[in-house]
This record gives structure tokens, sequence and C-alpha cells, in this order.
């Protein structure tokens, strides 16, 4: 990319961080097929899923027309260390494996679920206005379909942490805690973030993370909970390519067909 | 050498008999996903509105209709776009198409929702309001599953999709 203007820079990587963030949460989303806890969960979550492997999509197909090779590739044929989705995006749902034994936290699922489309729904607010025409108007359309993803996952929340059930809510916060652990990462644009300010492609990290706070706090306060949020990034920044060994597993698995014959059509 | 003019109305009408490929009573023009029909020569250029971004149906609907209007032969070349905007609402679709989903046994989907986000629709077998949402999300992207509490029939409904500011 040496000889590129740095505005063509900075939208190629705002657009790799939004495919990567949804193709990686679709990805686990996935996982949860057949181990749902009940069967409207898991047509639910599997829809959800669906919904945001789209928008995946239509990010990777931006970045084509932009020159970065078609979404199979970008999707299948990226290493690690060449992902720009942040951590926790990319954290198992839980021991075991999903053909055998999967051991899976629905708590873990609901928070990161929760935490994370909220940050989306944010994000793709900041969207409507960018400067890059193309990604302002894939924006709305999200944001449609982002609506019905926020109403399941925020009732999820509110119901397992307000049912007074013990081992629910005691799971739920040690749910929380481990996400907002990594959770900062959602809000890192990495390395061309003042760039992607300066051109008016997006609010700032600080900005989106004040107004996810907000949006939040309202509903940590409804089921209790002091709401003290403070989020870090204790394994790293996946805008930068620090990953864990989590992402290179699934993206094995995921890119098992795809690598056996790559000149096959989808 | 003479060749048949091909005009936009000819094309509309082959549109009708495509159909939405999970639902054979509502035409993708039923469905508003027709955003666009220009004629040149005898090369058709279709521009199209996803309902939903990840709908696996698109490719299936391209094709559909790419197959249609391929029927005439005055048509040489279709193109098929599904363009970025504007997006597609629910409101898109036409009395027709409403009617067609409800012979289907879906409820189509209300014009507005309140003003806490929740909307309400009747039963589309007895038009009972006597109704209960069991899953906002359905077999596909765009339909919710409901019962109804008066006939006891099971039944979908279509999602409101309303630009939300």
């Amino acid at each position: 990319m040496k000889n590129e203007s740095l505005k063509n820079i900075a939208i190629k990587e705002l657009l790799l961080q939004l495919a990567d963030d949804d193709f990686i949460h679709s990805y686990r989303g996935a996982e949860w097929l057949g181990l749902a806890p009940h069967i409207e969960e898991d047509v639910a979550s599997a829809s959800i899923s669906q919904d945001t492997m789209g928008h995946a999509a239509i990010y990777y197909k931006l970045l084509d027309e932009l020159g970065e090779g078609d979404a199979d590739k970008l999707a299948h044929d990226r290493p690690a260390k060449e992902r720009r989705n942040a951590i926790i995006l990319e954290l198992v749902n839980g021991p075991g494996y999903y053909m055998k034994d999967p051991d899976y936290d629905w708590a873990f699922a609901v928070v990161r679920n929760y935490f994370y489309t909220q940050a989306k729904a944010i994000k793709v607010q900041s969207l409507h206005s960018c400067s890059y025409e193309p990604l302002a108007e894939v924006a709305q359309k999200v944001q449609m379909e982002l609506y019905y993803h926020l109403m399941h996952w925020k009732t999820w929340f509110v119901q397992l942490l307000g049912s007074g059930h013990e081992e629910a809510v005691l799971r739920m916060k040690a749910a929380i805690g481990k996400t907002m652990q990594d959770f900062a990462g959602v809000f890192s644009l990495g390395q061309y973030g003042e760039e992607m300010v300066e051109l008016g492609l997006i609010e700032g990290e600080a900005d989106l993370k004040k107004k996810w706070i907000e949006a939040i706090t309202p509903i940590f306060e409804s089921v209790g909970l002091a709401a003290t949020i403070e989020i870090g990034m204790a394994r790293g920044d996946g805008r930068n390519g620090q990953h864990t060994e989590d992402l290179e597993k699934a993206l094995e698995t995921l890119s098992e067909v795809y690598a056996t014959d790559r000149a096959a059509s989808w | 050498m003479s060749t048949v003019q091909l005009n936009t109305e000819e094309i509309y009408k082959l549109l009708e008999d495509v159909k939405d490929p999970e639902i054979d009573t509502v035409s993708i023009l039923d469905l508003g996903m027709v955003e666009d029909v220009t004629v040149s020569g005898q090369n058709v250029s279709v521009k199209m509105l996803p309902t939903f971004l990840g709908c696996p149906a698109l490719s299936i609907i391209q094709k559909n209709v790419e197959t249609a209007l391929r029927q005439l032969p005055a048509v040489k070349n279709v193109s098929v776009e599904f363009l970025r905007s504007p997006s597609w609402t629910s409101d898109r679709i036409t009395e027709k198409g409403k009617a067609g989903l409800k012979v289907f046994g879906i409820s189509p989907p209300p014009r507005q929702m309140k003003s806490d986000g929740s909307w309400h629709v009747d039963c589309p077998y007895c038009e009972s309001t006597y109704v209960t949402m069991e899953n906002i999300f359905g077999p596909t992207a765009c339909r919710s599953i409901l019962y109804c509490k008066a006939c006891k029939n099971p039944f979908e409904a279509m999602k409101p999709m309303i630009k939300i500011i």
C-alpha cells in the first residue's frame, strides 16, 4: 500500500476492522447452532449470525471494489496476523470442541453479544455521516437489521441478571468481568485511528466508548449492578494484528473447505 | 435487419412472474425489491434492493430474474444489480403483496411501531388480534414466529423494517 493516499489506507483499515469483527462474531455465534439453550434461541441466534455474516460480506465487498480481492479470499485466505478484529470477539465460546464435548458458556455469549451489538450500533450510527459515501449507505441498512439483534441480546442480559437465580447471576457477573478485560479492543481504531477521525470517516475512540457507556449504564442500573464500567485490552489490540491462538484455530476450521479447492465456486 | 423494440412495460410484466423463492404467492415486484428497470436496445438492466443483507435467496432471485427476462427473444443481455441505497423498507410491499403474504399464512408487516419499539399484527387466518409473539426471529431473516390464541394456529409475520433515526 506504499503509494496509496492516506485516505485510501484509512478507509480500507476501517472496512477491514468492521468486516473482520462481524465475520468472527458471526462465526462464534454460528457455533451455537444446535447447542443454544432452547429451540427458539437456536432459531434466533442462527438468524442473527446469518445477518451478521451478511454485514461482514458487504464490508468485504466494499474492499473488493477498492481492489483488495474478493470476499471469499478476504474471509478465508488471510492469516491471523493480518486480521483486524477485536480480540474479545475471537475468544472461544468455552472449553471443548463443537463436535465433541462443547462446554460452552451461555452467560459469556449473552454478555459478549450484548456488549458488542450495542457497540456496533453506536459505530454504525456514527458511520451514517461517514465521508466515504458507500460506507454511509451500507450503515443505514445494517442499522435497521441491528435493531432486532440489540433488542434480543438486551432482553437476555436483563432477564438473566434480573432473574434472582443465584447461579445465573453469578455466571453473568463472571462473564461481565471476563468480557470487560478485553472489550476496549472493540473501540480501538488501530494505528490509523487519528486519520480516520480527521477524514470524517468515524468518530474517535473516546467518543464511541463514551456513548457506549451511556447506553449500557441504565441497563446495568436496572438490574442492580453498580455501574463502574472499566474496560481494558488485557490480551492486546487486534486492530494491529495481535491475536490469540483461539483465532488461529477458528480460521483453520472455517477455511478447511476453502483450502481444499481455492478455485471452486461457492 | 429488423429488431423488435423492447419496452419496460413488457419487462415489468415478466418480473411479476418472478416470485420470492420461499413465498410463491408474492412476486419480487410486490415485495418492492425492484427499484429500476432500464432498457437500452436489447439490453435490460434491473436494479434491485436486498431485503436483508445476509439473505441467501438473493443469488437465486438474481438468477430467476435473468431466466425470466431471457424468455423474450428480443432480450440479449440482462444485468441484475443489488443497490446499496436506498435501503429496502417493509413499507415498500404493495397491497397486492400484502394480500399474497396472507394467502401464504404470513401476516404483512405493520406500517409503524409503537413508541416503545413494539408492534402488533393480527392472525392471517382468523384476523384475531389475540396473538402472542413466540420469536422475533424465524425461519428466514425477514420473518417472526407468532401464535394465535383464538384459532390456535402458529403463524409467521414479516418483520417491520423501518428507518430508525
